[in-house]
């Protein structure tokens, strides 16, 4: 079974956003950059479905800057047997497309029956380089999945919708995003940090043109308007009632 | 610019509403850039409500039945669609079915996608948008370079456009696609989920524990369409199930009404919530980071709060 994952270096979810003095990229000094949460279960489970089918590679892409060799480590050291990066200094500030196009130009030619992302980048929150990669291959996409199996060519995966469970089978090789749930990621042992820095991690310049989504600006969201204190224990509820009636006109 | 496609988002048969607010986007955009026809695209066994659809804002309908769905037949049968008709943009629900083919659409029509809109204008005839990035605590204004601008809208930001207007109904053939949905498990009902919901009161770790959700339960009773949501601390402790999650790692919401019940405000919390029209917070530490975000805040313990308000808000909606 071979397996790629396409993971993402991105800024922690703590991080506060301060704009940078381009006015359309935060300003990275201080934050703390890691492996896109959800790329982990995409990991998690790209070994998973290794080594249930008994021998294979996973290897790890990812579009990024120099530094993102640091996630690429981290994922050999999760248990990876190898990994690519892309580089381009421009790649933090490419859309999902762009990003897509990086990705599926260095992906395709390469042996693969099943291709993982996470569902979503914390950073641009965009849910749609996994489903356009898959597209630009021409490989079946289920998103956002719960739980997988892989049996006779054939993947059987639930993917949540609003209410409900929904299960959707497609052939190999076949492209799967991760949602929360689908697994619960493995930590790097301290023998698989020693181990990774051992594995191949290739580095190719790749190049992109033009971004097909153009930031125009980036802005702090307007500042909501202040609260009020409506009092204390049931005995303000009332007034909160009548709060939401006639001033905020929700009920 | 010309036309614009819709493609609405059917489910058992029914569009959900929030095409009809992505309706709206798209004859907003139409009259933006000069005027153009707004065509919808069903598919999945739709009921068509012309006059409905026709009032939110479509032109035409295309139907496109299938009897199962497949996410990349669909997005093969709306990219057909949208070069059948010359679209200048395709427009999308930011559900978790429109975002599953915003991206497919992008690359099957070389262009690039923006999701989760919540704002649209234009300048200069070229159709620009803005959206949430880092889960709301920055917005980006965006244009799309591409021949086609691809985008998705977040449900309870856009409304229907509320014309008189009945909408023409054509068929059309629905494209093949590897990847189908056989069936459906744990499907629940009665309340609507938390993505949709345009009310939702959400527990948290002040709850004490899950044998006390029949208090936030009383007070969803109490409000017609009420959704019931949790905080992660909740779901990772098992007392809620995880679609219930709202926040960064489970669901962003944007209702008008968003009760938070015994929830702190972490900055993952709000990453969910923030875009809330109006923010009731409940908890008994008048500290909680959460009184900041709230539009109304009562200091005190959910076990006296709660009931409290179930009944207030019952005697409030009943005429
Ligand atoms: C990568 C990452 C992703 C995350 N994603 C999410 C996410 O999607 N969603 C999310 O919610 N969190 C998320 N978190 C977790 C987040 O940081 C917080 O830990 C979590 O939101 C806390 O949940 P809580 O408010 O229910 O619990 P707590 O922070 O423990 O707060 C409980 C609150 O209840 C109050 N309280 C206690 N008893 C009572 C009472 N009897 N009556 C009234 N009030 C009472 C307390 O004063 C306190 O304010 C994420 C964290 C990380 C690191
Ligand atoms: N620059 C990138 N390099 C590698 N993978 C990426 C990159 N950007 C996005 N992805 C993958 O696509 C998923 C969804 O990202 P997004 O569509 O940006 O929310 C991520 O979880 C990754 O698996």
């Amino acid at each position: 079974m071979d397996v790629i994952v396409c993971v993402k270096r991105v800024p922690s979810t703590t991080t506060r956003v301060v704009i940078g003095g381009d006015r359309k990229s935060i300003d990275p000094t201080g934050v703390e950059f890691l492996l896109n949460p959800y790329d982990e279960f995409a990991v998690e489970e790209a070994l998973k479905q290794r080594d249930a089918a008994g021998g294979g590679t996973v290897t790890a892409v990812s579009f990024g800057t120099a530094e993102a060799q640091k996630e690429l480590r981290t994922v050999l050291a999760m248990g990876a047997d190898a990994a690519l990066l892309l580089q381009s200094a421009q790649a933090p500030l490419c859309d999902g497309a762009t990003t897509a196009r990086a990705l599926a130009d260095a992906i395709r030619g390469r042996k693969f029956d099943l291709l993982f992302f996470g569902k979503q980048a914390v950073d641009m929150d965009q849910h749609g380089v996994g489903p356009a990669v898959a597209t630009l291959l021409g490989v079946p996409c289920i998103s956002e999945v719960v739980h997988l199996e892989v049996k006779d060519g054939k993947v059987t995966a639930h993917r949540e919708v609003e209410g409900a469970h929904e299960i959707v089978e497609a052939p190999l090789p076949c492209a799967v995003t991760a949602q929360k749930g689908l697994n619960e990621p493995r930590y790097a042992t301290l023998k698989g940090i020693m181990a990774a820095k051992k594995k191949p991690l290739d580095v190719v310049d790749a190049s992109v043109g033009e971004p097909l989504v153009e930031i125009v600006e980036m802005k702090m969201p307007p500042p909501r308007a202040a609260g009020k204190m409506v009092g204390e224990g049931p005995e303000a509820v009332p007034a909160l009632v009548q709060l939401l009636k006639h001033e905020a006109k929700v009920l | 610019m010309g036309s614009v496609l819709v493609v609405l988002e059917v489910r058992g048969g029914k569009v959900r509403p929030a095409s009809m607010e992505a309706l709206g986007a798209a004859r907003t955009a139409a009259e933006l850039t000069g005027g153009g026809t707004v065509t919808a695209l069903a598919t999945d066994a739709a009921e068509v409500d012309a006059s409905a659809l026709g009032a939110a804002g479509a032109d035409q309908v295309l139907v496109a039945n299938t009897e199962q769905h497949s996410s990349d037949g669909a997005a093969a049968t709306a990219a057909r669609v949208a070069r059948e008709i010359g679209a200048g943009a395709v427009f999308l629900t930011a559900t978790i079915r429109g975002r599953d083919l915003l991206g497919r659409i992008a690359a099957l029509l070389n262009t690039g996608f923006v999701p989760d809109c919540i704002e649209l204008g234009a300048e200069g005839g070229k159709l620009h948008f803005v959206r949430p990035v880092f889960a709301g605590k920055a917005l980006i204004r965006v244009r799309i370079n591409g021949p086609v601008a691809v985008a998705s809208f977040r449900p309870n930001f856009f409304r229907g456009a509320g014309r008189s207007a009945t909408a023409a109904i054509q068929k059309t053939t629905a494209e093949p696609g590897k990847a189908v949905v056989t069936g459906l498990s744990g499907e629940r009902k009665g309340r609507p989920d938390v993505a949709e919901a345009t009310k939702i009161i959400s527990g948290g770790r002040g709850m004490g524990g899950p044998e006390n959700w029949h208090l936030i339960e009383a007070v969803a009773d109490a409000v017609p369409g009420m959704a019931t949501g949790a905080s992660r601390a909740v779901v990772d402790a098992g007392w809620r199930p995880h679609e219930e999650q709202v926040g960064q790692t489970g669901k962003t919401v944007s209702p008008e009404l968003y009760i938070a019940a015994g929830i702190s405000g972490a900055i993952q919390h709000l990453a969910g919530m923030s875009t809330s029209k109006v923010i009731v917070a409940i908890n008994k530490d008048k500290e909680a980071p959460i009184f900041q975000h709230a539009t109304y805040g009562v200091v005190g313990d959910v076990h006296q709060v709660l009931p409290k308000l179930a009944d207030e808000l019952k005697k409030a909606s009943s005429p």
